[in-house]
């Protein structure tokens, strides 16, 4: 996955990070806070190299 | 040997044999359900899923070839479907690091009863259809452990179904949850890296160079093509004919990967809810159609006036919806925050326009 940026998302219920607004190949996408959410995982890989971060909420 | 005693035997057989229950653990393996797309140009570049359901792009390593991958209405003798790959971009120049076929990725909670790891094993059989340019290629079946067997198979012009036996494995139990626990692999271009050692058609660690021995590269020529359907793995030690399922219960069960709500197949109905006050915030849920394996991402394509809210004095749209959250197994809330609306209203969100959409997606 090509990933270009990604920034956490909060829950107006919990107040919690539940969710990552993210480009992924282009596209952008609301991945859901779950380790068995592909996506996910090909975030927090990203997010591992030199450069790349899970931006804060706004 | 008593009738009573006949009679429990024959249920017996019935209940624990290849004859009983249902056989075929892939899901989708006639080709039958593309939610998605029915074509897709250009691939070669992104490991993902394009096409028909369940069977995703496998890429190692960076190949300049690509193909156009469909759902054909080609196959078999009773198939009316089966998956394509047709060459667009030749790739003759093969780094070692390089490989490239289809991935189809099972649960381990859906392979307990090969009792893996266990000296209980069980064997199995995986078996499906090919056409194509006459190739020889490789199948590898990978288990959660990093261990995997791998088998050539051969392409011609004609259908020919193709049966591997798969051994039994007293190592490596597989875990028994929703990630995945079994993989099978076509693979149809491998670099050195992946065919420079031996080839071991029983299960063992894996070692790259053992991977893909023997696979000849689809991407040889602008030519080439390769078309498969009819794939199914069942427990037991012969292949069994095919079990076809309905196009609705192989929706339903495709359905907890991946689903979407599309304007252009579903109509405009998307979701309910209200206006929760005069702060200009509009919330709308919506459900899925049934729980999905795991927490989904959603997103929507955008599209000029795709995504309509229509509330008491309110009607506005948008060409993506605004805010997309509380994403889950079964329900996702979408919003709107930007607006002067009165609190206390319903609200709804319609899908507005062709290629409007909402994509939901836990594959594997």
């Amino acid at each position: 996955m090509n990933i270009t940026s990604a920034q956490y998302q909060q829950s107006d219920v919990t107040n919690q990070n539940d969710s990552i607004k993210a480009t992924i190949d282009g596209e952008v996408w609301v991945v859901g806070i779950d380790p068995d959410n592909r996506h996910y995982q090909a975030i927090l890989e990203w997010a591992k190299i030199d450069g790349n971060t899970i931006e804060e909420v706004d | 040997m008593t009738k009573a005693a006949e009679l429990a035997k024959m249920g017996e057989v019935l209940t624990n044999s290849q004859i009983g229950g249902r056989r075929n653990i892939v899901i989708n393996g006639a080709m039958n359900v593309a939610q998605r797309s029915t074509s897709v140009t250009g691939i070669g570049a992104t490991a993902t899923y394009f096409t028909v359901d369940r069977l995703g792009v496998a890429i190692n390593g960076t190949t300049a070839g690509r193909v156009t991958m469909s759902q054909a209405s080609d196959g078999p003798s009773g198939f009316a479907n089966s998956m394509k790959y047709d060459v667009t971009t030749a790739d003759t120049s093969i780094a070692s690091s390089e490989s490239f076929g289809c991935i189809y990725r099972i649960e381990g909670q859906d392979v307990q009863q090969f009792k893996k790891g266990t000296s209980d094993a069980e064997r199995g059989v995986l078996s499906f259809y090919v056409k194509g340019t006459a190739k020889t290629f490789v199948v590898e079946i990978r288990d959660d452990n990093s261990r995997q067997q791998s088998h050539t198979f051969s392409v011609t012009s004609e259908w020919s179904r193709v049966v591997i036996p798969i051994t039994a494995d007293t190592t490596g139990a597989i875990d028994d949850d929703n990630t995945t626990g079994l993989t099978l692999v076509w693979w149809l271009h491998a670099g050195t890296d992946f065919t420079s050692g031996t080839i071991s058609n029983d299960w063992v660690s894996s070692v790259n160079a053992n991977r893909m021995v023997g696979c000849e590269s689809i991407f040889s020529s602008t030519d080439n093509e390769f078309f498969i359907t009819g794939v199914q793995l069942e427990v037991g030690s012969q292949a069994t004919p095919f079990e076809h399922r309905s196009v609705g219960e192989e929706l339903r069960l495709c359905n907890r990967y991946y689903q979407e709500y599309n304007y252009d197949r579903h109509g405009y109905n998307l979701a309910n809810g209200h206006a929760v006050n005069n702060s200009q915030s509009i919330y709308t849920y919506t459900y899925y159609g049934g729980e999905m394996r795991a927490t989904a991402s959603v997103s929507t394509p955008s599209v000029s006036n795709g995504y309509r809210f229509l509330l008491f004095n309110y009607d506005h749209s948008h060409s993506t919806i605004p805010n997309i959250d509380n994403p889950s197994r079964l329900s996702v809330q979408f919003g709107n925050n930007q607006n002067t609306i009165v609190g206390g209203h319903g609200a709804r969100l319609f899908l507005n326009a062709s290629g409007a959409k909402v994509k939901f997606d836990a594959e594997l």
